[in-house]
């Protein structure tokens, strides 16, 4: 059985620190902008090329999988949940289907894995089958790895809770 | 609403009964903090924003922001899936260096070519930017002034652009990035049936016995239509899937008939299959007899690359690479004979095994089959061959226009077909397929535009390549490019287009929502306003029409592309533009705006501003005065109803997730040119190709060419470029995303294990991509998703800091233009330490 983290003190740990690296990042921008109207671009060479533009630059490491089993919180209900853990070599085709293999509801309880969502159970008209409709069969189609990289940039999407009214 | 008394009153009683029994209550568990108000998320549907496939969405809004996107269940195309892309939309328009203000390069307080950028005022940006037109405009007239649009474009920004171009400035130099992308399946479709876009749609998907992938990997390019094909393949056992393809890619995984074959020799296995159902009897004759004509293709046509290569020289056909000659069915018959089961096999490197149970998909009689095509055919040297020889097959069976049986070519763009090829912003198009050099569409279009004769120009402009090479010639010399990344996009970019933009004799202007690759090399940026920051319409690869409104305001100062080309227009006379001979025969349009002529011509401004649907914001219609969207769209509609490119009215399409056209009395149209199915087909004809006078389809015959270039002892081995699932073209929205950056962090060369040791190179190595053009630094992936053959390599073009576009060589098909991204030769070296 894959650990779970009940207490949820690494991944909180990892929110902090995400929380703390956008703020650095936009303290950066916006304090050198006010400071002394730097470049409004920043360059970040994975999205904005190199500067200078067509230059070959050295390209880092790709990073590497988190593989430690935490679930993530998801952005909002409808976010297909991500991969934390490794599916390296896993086979995914007409004949094998790896991922059912813990994920499948009648599996669930050897393997500890969540069962897949009982949307997954539905056709293209909604009715429940019996297992996952063909039309779900290919998982990586929705549901991806993720790498222990910074994102290139913050992303200021705001959760549903933090918009709005406050009670 | 503010919370009611009771409300207060319950929690403050939740708030004391914790305060007694010392617990303290946090927020998120107490039962409906403020009411179910709080919790109430407003939702309106959408078109995604990214592929062609034209999936159906639901966008949750919450106090200005969206914070929620799923699949829209009532939506056709998707059913409530999305795939991983779709599913994180709600973040793509939130990356935090999203474009707020105009920025212009300048030095000492004014524009400078080697200026920095710096941020202006909207009026500061036209000024100079009007002033930058007119100085061309003066100096060398309207063909040294040019727009890059996009299959992104809305419907009518495209049909926007193309009146300010062509019936403003007077210059056809219009062309969208869809030239990249679906420039070959157009002219195909053009010259097959006379009439662009498939004639069937998904819904063949639910229908067919058989589906073959000709160069696409839906998989990871269409995952909600490869969802579809996944549903019936593993549904109903009989059916059956073949993937060609030049390496082993995730489509290939629910490949029944999974054939790698050697890059561009597709050409040969279509001939092959052609052969093999005339030699074993299972022509359908009478289809054929009664719906379909045969004509031979002028060969030896060239690689479109600049007219001095010697490749180009030695062509003899290149300055008519379209002809066509009449012959019979015998004459095909004699031709496709010398694609023999053994010859095929040998050219292609495919097992004859294959081979024979790829022909038999097509040639069985009772199986219904669907051919589906994307890049592979489309970014050819012979793409527009590709498309057609595909045709043959359908044609010579009568497997066509009926459910199941589906010649299909898929789009990229979320509007390639909507807004590129519908509206017409191609070099020498206008709207519903008609072309400028055609006098009577040019006269059509003048009267429908209410503009006087004669200002449309005839000459078609110049084509995507063609305005890279005229950008660095100093031929162009203003040019706009909209909704698009070309520089990262386009081909041999080092020599062609990057020192287009930078020649001090041009001046560039890029509308983009974020800072990319094009924008940094541009002179101006003018931040643009995205997806449902706007109203808008997309037009998907199944000819589904698709409207949202506007659900969120754009940051900063950030505007539509479309407020942005009205805009401008208004700092134009048509003095300034028409010149004296059409205005002194039609002295009513002296001194007005471009504005006035184009976009308040009694049409567009004909909707009040107050139509728009109560609950939605329209920053156009609310600066115009007029409901912009809407007269534009009813202008548009009027170039294609009763010409079978009907579409409903503007209001039905805010009503209903998207209509396939024609749409004849409320009705879409799911299959075209079959009675029964189709209203414009003659009664008593059955199948009628009326795209075509004679109502017949073109069946080709067109032998097996190669590539312009192919690897040899110096670059040995074949580059192809593409996509992946997780980034969508130059990744300038998905890269912003964090999970799906993280989920697939950057560029990297798939290559084949014994190819890599070959080198020296180990997983994951720093290596150099080096073709005769120029090189780029990646990094070695010999285990992912790319199952490389030997001497073939993958790299995908997303990534702004790898552009594999350095490498990649500026040969087009000669017909259609559309750039070959797929083949060239390379060379890969370990980078020393």
């Amino acid at each position: 059985m894959r650990g779970q983290d009940p207490a949820g003190l690494r991944v909180t740990a990892m929110r902090t620190l995400f929380a703390l690296g956008l703020a650095g990042w936009l303290a950066l921008i916006f304090g050198i902008a006010s400071a002394q109207q730097a470049d409004p671009v920043r360059i970040v060479p994975r999205l904005t090329g190199t500067a200078p533009p067509m230059a070959s630059e050295h390209i880092p490491p790709l990073g590497r999988p988190i593989v430690d089993d935490v679930r993530r919180m998801r952005n909002y209900p409808e976010q297909p949940p991500v991969i934390p853990h490794s599916i390296d070599g896993y086979q995914l085709t007409l004949n094998a289907n790896r991922c059912m293999d813990c994920h499948r509801r009648e599996f669930t309880e050897g393997s500890g894995a969540p069962m897949i969502s009982v949307t997954h159970f539905q056709d293209r008209d909604g009715q429940v089958l019996s297992d996952v409709t063909p039309r779900r069969y290919f998982c990586t189609a929705c549901h991806v790895q993720q790498t222990d990289v910074a994102p290139l940039v913050p992303n200021t999407f705001q959760d549903a809770h933090d918009v709005g009214r406050k009670p | 609403m503010s919370p009611s008394r009771r409300d207060l009153l319950k929690a403050q009683a939740a708030g004391i009964a914790a305060l007694a029994a010392n617990v303290t209550l946090p927020a998120g568990a107490q039962p409906v903090p403020g009411g179910v108000d709080a919790l109430q998320i407003k939702w309106s549907k959408a078109p995604c924003r990214f592929c062609g496939t034209g999936c159906g969405v639901m966008v949750g809004v919450k106090d200005g922001r969206v914070i929620a996107t799923h699949g829209d269940m009532k939506a056709e195309v998707n059913r409530g899936l999305n795939c991983v892309k779709g599913y994180f939309l709600s973040k793509i328009m939130y990356g935090a260096d999203r474009l707020t203000r105009p920025l212009l390069r300048k030095k000492n307080g004014a524009f400078a070519k080697d200026g920095e950028f710096t941020p202006v005022s909207w009026d500061e940006a036209f000024d100079v930017m009007a002033a930058k037109a007119k100085e061309t405009l003066k100096a060398k007239g309207p063909t040294a002034l040019g727009m890059f649009g996009s299959g992104q474009w809305t419907i009518f920004e495209g049909y926007a652009a193309t009146k300010l171009m062509r019936a403003g400035f007077r210059s056809n130099n219009l062309d969208p990035n869809a030239r990249h992308c679906m420039a070959s399946a157009a002219y195909a479709f053009m010259r097959t049936f006379g009439m662009d876009e498939p004639m069937g749609c998904y819904d063949d998907f639910e229908h067919a016995d058989a589906f073959v992938l000709w160069g696409s990997n839906m998989a990871e390019m269409h995952p909600i239509l490869w969802t579809r094909i996944a549903d019936r393949r593993l549904g109903h056992p009989h059916v059956k899937v073949a993937v060609l393809s030049t390496y082993t890619q995730r489509s290939s995984d629910l490949a029944d008939i999974p054939i790698v074959f050697k890059p561009g020799t597709d050409l040969a296995i279509l001939n092959y299959i052609a052969n093999h159902i005339i030699t074993t009897g299972r022509v359908n004759r009478d289809f054929v007899d009664r719906h379909a004509t045969f004509v031979k293709g002028a060969v030896e046509i060239g690689y479109g690359l600049r007219p001095d290569d010697p490749r180009e020289v030695r062509a003899k056909k290149a300055a008519d690479a379209g002809a066509t000659t009449p012959i019979d069915f015998a004459a095909y018959a004699a031709f496709v004979k010398d694609y023999t089961l053994e010859k095929t096999s040998a050219l292609t490197g495919v097992e004859p095994g294959f081979l024979r149970q790829l022909a038999e998909l097509y040639a069985d009689p009772r199986r219904k089959v669907v051919s589906l095509w994307t890049m592979g055919f489309n970014q050819h040297v012979r793409g527009v061959w590709a498309n057609q020889l595909v045709y043959n097959l359908h044609l010579l069976t009568g497997k066509i226009s009926e459910p199941g049986n589906s010649p299909f070519s898929l789009t990229g763009q979320p509007s390639a077909c909507g807004t590129a090829r519908e509206v017409g912003t191609f070099a020498h198009r206008l709207p519903a397929d008609m072309t400028v050099t055609n006098p009577e569409h040019r006269r059509h279009a003048e009267e429908i535009w209410r503009i006087p004769a004669g200002v449309i120009p005839e000459r078609p402009g110049y084509h995507a390549v063609e305005q890279d090479r005229a950008l660095r010639d100093g031929k162009l010399n203003f040019y706009w490019i909209q909704v698009n990344n070309n520089l990262q996009a386009s081909p041999n970019n080092t020599a062609e287009a990057y020192p287009g933009y930078r020649n001090p004799e041009n001046f560039i202007v890029v509308s983009d929502a974020y800072p990319t690759v094009t924008a940094l090399a541009a002179d101006l940026i003018l931040p643009a306003a995205m997806w449902v920051e706007k109203e808008g319409a997309y037009g998907n690869a199944e000819r589904r029409t698709h409207v949202w409104h506007q659900l969120v305001a754009a940051p900063g100062e950030a505007r539509s592309d479309l407020w942005q080309m009205m805009e401008f227009s208004k700092r134009f006379t048509t003095d300034e533009v028409w010149g004296a001979e059409i205005l002194d025969a039609n002295p009513d349009y002296r001194g007005k705006t471009l504005f006035d002529v184009l976009f308040r011509n009694g049409q567009i401004d004909r909707f009040a501003a107050g139509e728009v649907e109560a609950g939605y914001d329209n920053a156009e219609a609310r600066y115009f005065g007029f409901y912009v969207q809407k007269g534009l769209f009813e202008e548009y509609a009027a170039f294609g109803r009763g010409h079978g490119h009907d579409l409903a009215p503007y209001d039905t399409y805010h009503a209903v997730r998207g209509l396939r056209w024609p749409v004849v009395e409320g009705k879409e149209t799911l299959w075209r040119y079959r009675e029964g199915l189709d209203p414009y087909v003659k009664p008593g004809r059955g199948v009628e190709f009326y795209g075509n006078k004679d109502g017949k389809a073109r069946i080709l015959a067109v032998p097996y060419e190669p590539p312009a270039e192919s690897p040899d002892g110096e670059y040995d081995l074949w580059l192809v470029t593409g996509r992946v699932l997780e980034h969508w073209h130059s990744g300038s929205m998905t890269m912003r995303v964090p999970e799906l950056y993280k989920a697939f962090t950057g560029a990297r060369v798939f290559m084949h294990p014994d190819d890599a040791r070959a080198r020296g190179l180990n997983q994951g190595a720093e290596v150099r991509v080096v073709s005769r053009r120029g090189e780029m630094r990646s990094r070695v992936e010999t285990r992912g998703r790319n199952r490389m053959p030997p001497g073939v390599v993958f790299v995908p073009w997303f990534d702004a800091s790898q552009l594999i576009n350095k490498v990649t060589l500026d040969a087009t098909d000669p017909i259609s233009k559309q750039t070959d991204f797929k083949k060239c030769a390379v060379r890969i070296l370990p980078v020393s330490a």
